[in-house]
């Protein structure tokens, strides 16, 4: 069997086990159990990837395997990975496993809880290895949906709104995405011949310049709503600040990079022209998110919100490098995906577990807390500095790889947008500490506060797992980097190849 | 080629212990942490000092000239087919010179921290965050290339951060700690776009191939790109802008005096004799592409150089917090570091100036490093800051007295003491370049020999200031390094720098030209005769003339409303003016849309709703009147 | 038999009963009347039905079978609209039509 489908089977099989167990204590035994072996085997999947690698096989895809499942739409299964799909999913696995630990405590249907959780992990899994454009969408619909269920009902505050608000703009996007889908289907071949789903087949076939015009912002946008890209972001604050921890642990830390993932894997790679053509409008949309998420997380007063504020930055990191469409640019947006996802779920982690203990996620009702929560203060601490970009830790990597990529294009609008985006290292760096400085500096404020518990054992393993993850790719970023970097060079090379029309400027 | 590889060691083992402190220091006893972090130290400071007898006298590399070695180096990151950041050590006279600076006084205060942080809560963690600084600082200087600088320039800054707030639960300290990284983060946004027009333009990052006199960056072709200054030129500027942060150079100081919250051994090794000179340091090590490449972008360095060491030594005259005026003080001396480097050619004699510089850093680092230390014993004795609520303690304090009036007679510049060579040679190299940068440097040196014995006589003459319990002088824990920094700050001036330490590593002969010490000596003597007739004796002298000089002195007193000037854009213009409206946009504009989408619907869906009613009767109406008017237009339109 | 009823007066007595019937149905309120408005409804289709196939297709008898089914139905679905009327009543206790506007919306 394929070791790719593994990585779909073991969430279904765990949703069944789960359906058998018969209290909260073997429910999370369970799903711990299940995604610990999820995360054991991305980390078989990196190891026999590189022995592959290294072997010297240079297929695009590795592991592929092909199969029929509508045959009048040519609708396949096609699942297949490369470097970056591996390190996607090594992300997913780690948080998804951080994830089960965050909710270790839920307690209110605790069986549905951990089914969806891990019904959207599986959604996520599945994104990730398919190559299929249908069977890919279908599962990016499975990991959005099930979100509406988490938050509506596991959620806190306005939990309906929120739901409502982030289905629906998600949904949207996904609209889009299937107009956008269907028009590449119907171009994704010399007419007369059989139309096809496949990635890699549609790439081999160019897509008229007038199609893709029509076909990339659709695509851009549709995968952008999920990216948080400006002003499509707003469903961020409000669905973080509503979700349950492990649920925006996931959305913030996987669910978003969906966006980034697409946005690289369907709209740059297949309609790379209209890409070039139209790059700057969007270099600009997301040159603005860098800057305004930054800006709208300095003054918020809710934990929460700053964190989604700053995801909107880094996420429009992401789309910002990928949009520079050069191989250091790019590879900088992979691992800021992958750095940021750690960094945000282990934030998202420890601002659940804070709120567990002071029953509050305003800033200036809290202070001194690193006094009475030695750990979990450091934690976030550090946390803190991998998000202002501190050295060995993974902040650090993805910006510097993405700001020296973007400056080596050779266009002075392009260079100037990275000046723009790089002032947002500054900004970072205030509301981070403004955070910190309030919140776990200074006097405790409330006398309640002295008596609180510092980490449990899960909650430490949670947490430590994610900073682990996030300290050794920051002090050792070659491998990680190497591996991205030898399958974007022929992706690459495919998209700056064909670039016969000259971006406006 | 002689071997160096070993001196990876030299930062890797502070690096160790942090992490062995940082990881298990709480379940040691706080002493057992203390004495690891400072064993640590210590083989470091071993190693640096072997590496130094080796490098400049043992393997007789000075014949040919001092070269830059590369010890070592790995690619820790590959960025494009040119560029790569890499991590190594970098052998030449600069940086062993750095490595002895750090080593020694980071040794000296782990030492004195042994007993100064006694019975304080979090001994270990200062340990390791006191590792954490050697380590980055090391790092630092041992860099290979740019970036790798930039990364340890980085790990510096949060190791500052990390030690001004070590009493986390003071709010004052959070505040300080928090404007130093913003401050010191704003300027490495310049240093890192700095890095990136130089190696977008040079194709690498090499210190090597960037200062070879025939490499990429120097030769690069000039003409102006914008605003009249060639690329090489802004980039440069933008680089040193990262230094002028770290260095707490005007306009960017404004984090340096506020940075005294933290413990006073940190003041003394970060920001007195290390960390803050990483600024001097960095142009120093690019010194040939300024020298060569863009001889403007130097005089911008000599310019703020002498601006920062006149403001800061006016402002150093009106405080009365001792810790402070150790600060200002230290970010004058660094003005004259910043100007030597300025006024500075390339070459044998014409790099007196660079010589001078990184002579004074040398010498400074050891003086400087003293007086906090001094300082620190002060306030571990009487409880206080204040110079107000000091007075006579020579009696109490004799050691501390003793070596602190070494360290006054030093900075002053008083022959034969270490700081009157490096300052001397300084003012020579800006006599032959710029009158009125030289007669900046005089006015400087007049006012630091002024406010330095203000300090002295404030401190430990004057009033006889009643003492709840009387002070008693520190524990030899605290005293040796004291000693041990006193007979650097009187003997180091005797070095031979000018063989060991020149741009471009020739040696070159410098003698003492008279002309210009005697004149310096003297006025340093006049300013501390004016310093002993105002400050020894407890008398209205010094009232009197604060106001004679009135608003002059209200300026000074207010370090000239700096801090409100910072005050206004951070909190009015990007607070108030940026952020709330950037967030009010996106809950009321952005959002608001999307609300007014969700709503317009809603409101569609309620006006239509009353169709369905329930009432079987309507639909029946409707379905009647329908059917008619079905039939109807059969009936009568279709035919 | 031809020409002894003229098929008008069939049509008109239909038609009468048809639309007395929609009239019925429209206006009252009461369930069971309109039940019966119903019926008055079904019946003067049956009444048609019977007509035309006289009048069209004497020898052939679909007309017959369909009104035969018709009244089958008819019965059936009083039976059950009956039913329905005494659960209606039960739970509102009244069988006036306006009552019963639970589905709106």
């Amino acid at each position: 069997m394929n070791i790719l489908s593994l990585f779909i089977l073991i969430p279904l099989l765990t949703i069944i086990a789960i359906l058998f167990t018969g209290n909260m204590k073997q429910t999370r035994v369970v799903s711990a159990i299940g995604m610990g072996i999820q995360l054991l085997m991305s980390a078989l999947l990196i190891y026999l990837y590189l022995t592959e690698r290294n072997a010297g096989n240079t297929a695009a895809m590795l592991f592929y395997y092909d199969a029929v499942w509508f045959p009048t739409l040519n609708i396949h299964y096609t699942i297949g990975v490369d470097g970056i799909s591996v390190a996607m999913i090594g992300l997913t696995s780690i948080v998804v496993f951080a994830g089960i630990f965050a909710s270790w405590m839920v307690d209110y249907l605790y069986r549905e809880f951990f089914i969806s959780l891990i019904l959207l992990a599986s959604g996520v899994f599945g994104f990730f290895i398919s190559l299929d454009l249908f069977t890919m969408f279908l599962f990016y619909e499975l990991a959005v949906i099930p979100m509406y269920l988490l938050i509506g009902l596991w959620g806190s505050g306005p939990k309906e709104y929120s739901a409502m608000k982030l289905t629906l703009m998600l949904m949207a996007g996904s609209a889009l995405l299937f107009v956008a889908i269907l028009g590449i289907y119907f171009y994704s071949a010399p007419s007369g011949s059989q139309l096809t789903f496949n990635l890699l087949e549609i790439a081999k076939n160019k897509i008229p310049i007038e199609m893709q015009r029509f076909l990339f912002p659709f695509t851009f946008i549709g995968f952008g709503v999920l990216g948080a890209l400006f002003p499509f972001h707003t469903w961020s604050p409000d669905g973080h600040a509503s979700a349950p921890t492990a649920v925006s642990m996931l959305h913030a830390g996987v669910l978003m990079k969906l966006g980034g993932y697409g946005v690289f894997r369907v709209a740059i790679y297949l309609m790379p022209e209209a890409a070039h053509e139209q790059a700057w409008i969007f270099l600009i949309m997301t040159g603005v998110s860098v800057v305004y998420g930054a800006f709208g997380a300095v003054v918020q007063k809710d934990l929460k919100y700053i964190n989604a504020y700053s995801s909107v930055s880094h996420c429009g990191l992401v789309l910002f490098a990928i949009l520079m469409m050069n191989q250091t640019a790019m590879n900088g947006a992979v691992i800021q995906m992958i750095s940021h996802g750690l960094m945000t779920a282990l934030f998202f982690a420890l601002i659940g577990m804070i709120y567990g203990r002071t029953h509050t996620r305003l800033i200036n009702e809290m202070g001194g807390l690193m006094k009475v929560l030695p750990f979990l203060g450091v934690v976030y601490v550090i946390a803190g500095l991998a998000s202002l970009g501190l050295p060995g830790l993974s902040g650090f990597v993805a910006e510097m790889t993405i700001f020296v990529g973007s400056f080596q294009h050779t266009d002075t609008f392009h260079r100037v947008l990275t000046i723009v985006a790089c002032s947002s290292i500054v900004i970072t760096a205030v509301y981070i500490l403004r955070v910190v400085g309030t919140l776990l500096f200074g006097p405790i404020k409330n006398d309640h506060f002295l008596h609180l518990k510092d980490a449990m054992w899960f909650e430490r393993l949670s947490t430590l797992t994610l900073l682990i993850a996030i300290a050794a790719i920051g002090m050792a970023p070659l491998w990680l980097s190497n591996m991205i970097n030898f399958s974007l060079g022929p992706i690459v090379e495919k998209i700056n190849g064909v670039a016969t029309v000259a971006g406006l400027f | 080629m002689v071997d160096y590889t070993y001196t990876l060691l030299i930062p890797l083992i502070p690096f160790v212990f942090f992490i062995l402190i940082g990881l298990s220091g709480h379940k040691m006893k706080p002493i057992v942490s203390g004495l690891i972090g400072t064993a640590g130290l210590g083989i470091a400071a071993i190693l640096s000092y072997i590496t130094a007898i080796r490098y400049f006298w043992t393997d007789h590399l000075a014949e040919s000239g001092y070269k830059s070695i590369k010890a070592f180096e790995i690619t820790w990151l590959h960025l494009t087919d040119k560029l790569t950041i890499n991590i190594g050590a970098l052998i030449d006279p600069i940086s062993v010179m750095m490595l002895i600076v750090i080593t020694t006084v980071s040794l000296m205060v782990h030492i004195y921290s042994l007993g100064y942080m006694k019975g304080e809560r979090g001994y270990h963690r200062f340990f390791a965050f006191l590792s954490l600084f050697s380590f980055s600082m090391l790092g630092l200087v041992l860099a290979t290339n740019i970036f790798q600088m930039y990364i340890f320039w980085e790990l510096v800054g949060v190791s500052s951060f990390l030690l001004i707030g070590f009493y986390y639960e003071k709010p004052s300290a959070v505040a300080a700690s928090k404007k130093a990284f913003i401050v010191t983060r704003f300027a490495d946004l310049g240093f890192l776009i700095g890095i990136l027009i130089l190696s977008f333009n040079t194709g690498t990052f090499d210190f090597q191939l960037l200062t070879s006199p025939t490499g990429p960056a120097i030769t690069m072709p000039g003409g102006a790109a914008f605003m009249g200054m060639s690329v090489l030129t802004w980039s440069m500027i933008f680089i040193f802008m990262g230094g002028a942060g770290k260095s707490a150079m005007f306009p960017l100081h404004i984090w340096l005096p506020d940075a005294m919250e933290g413990p006073t051994p940190v003041s003394a090794l970060i920001h007195a004799a290390t960390m803050v000179v990483a600024g001097v340091y960095l142009v120093a090590r690019l010194f040939p592409v300024y020298a060569l490449g863009a001889p403007d972008a130097l005089t911008v360095v000599a310019w703020v150089g002498g601006i920062s060491s006149l403001f800061a030594a006016i402002i150093a005259c009106t405080q009365t917090d001792i810790k402070r005026v150790l600060a200002y003080s230290t970010m004058s001396q660094i003005g004259y570091m910043m100007l030597a480097l300025g006024v500075s050619g390339y070459g044998g004699e014409n790099g007196l100036g660079f010589m001078a510089s990184n002579f004074h850093l040398f010498t400074h680092a050891m003086f400087k490093a003293l007086l906090f230390l001094g300082a620190g014993a002060i306030i571990h004795a009487v409880h206080s800051n204040d110079m107000k609520d000091m007075g006579g303690l020579r009696k109490y304090l004799p050691i501390t007295h003793a070596t602190f009036l070494i360290a006054c007679i030093t900075i002053a510049g008083i022959p034969p003491l270490a700081g009157f060579w490096s300052k001397d040679e300084i003012m020579v190299a800006a006599w032959h370049h710029n009158k009125i940068l030289f007669s900046i440097e005089y006015l400087v040196a007049g006012l630091t020999a002024f406010y330095m014995f203000r300090l002295y006589f404030s401190i430990f003459w004057g009033k006889a200031t009643h003492y709840h319990h009387t002070p008693h002088e520190a524990p030899y824990v605290m005293t040796i390094p004291l000693m041990v920094l006193a007979f650097g700050a009187v003997f180091a001036g005797f070095l031979p720098f000018h063989a060991l330490v020149t741009s471009d590593g020739m040696p070159f002969e410098s003698h003492l030209d008279y002309s210009i010490a005697i004149p310096s000596v003297l006025i340093a003597l006049l300013g501390i005769g004016l310093a002993t007739a105002m400050y020894r004796k407890s008398n209205g002298l010094p009232d009197k003339l604060a106001g004679i000089w009135g608003i002059s002195y209200k300026w000074a007193y207010h370090k000239f409303y700096m801090d409100e000037v910072y005050l206004f854009v951070t909190k009015k213009i990007i607070f108030g003016y940026i952020s709330v409206p950037v967030a009010w946009f996106d809950r009321h504009i952005v959002d608001g849309f999307m609300n007014l989408i969700a709503r317009t619907v809603q409101n569609t869906s309620n006006l239509i709703k009353n169709f369905q009613s329930g009432r079987l009767q309507q639909y029946g109406y409707v379905f009647v009147t329908g059917a008619l008017a079905l039939v109807l237009i059969f009936v009568y339109l279709w035919n | 038999m031809t020409g002894s009823i003229p098929l008008q007066y069939f049509l008109v007595i239909s038609t009468l009963m048809f639309f007395t019937g929609i009239y019925g149905f429209l206006t009252r309120k009461n369930l069971i009347t309109m039940l019966m408005s119903i019926e008055l409804i079904l019946n003067a289709v049956n009444i048609n039905f019977v007509a035309f196939n006289r009048y069209l297709y004497p020898q052939n008898l679909q007309g017959h079978f369909f009104t035969l089914i018709i009244i089958a139905i008819a019965a059936a679905e009083a039976a059950v609209a009956i039913a329905i009327i005494i659960n209606i009543y039960r739970n509102f206790r009244s069988i006036d039509v306006d009552n019963v506007d639970e589905m709106k919306f």
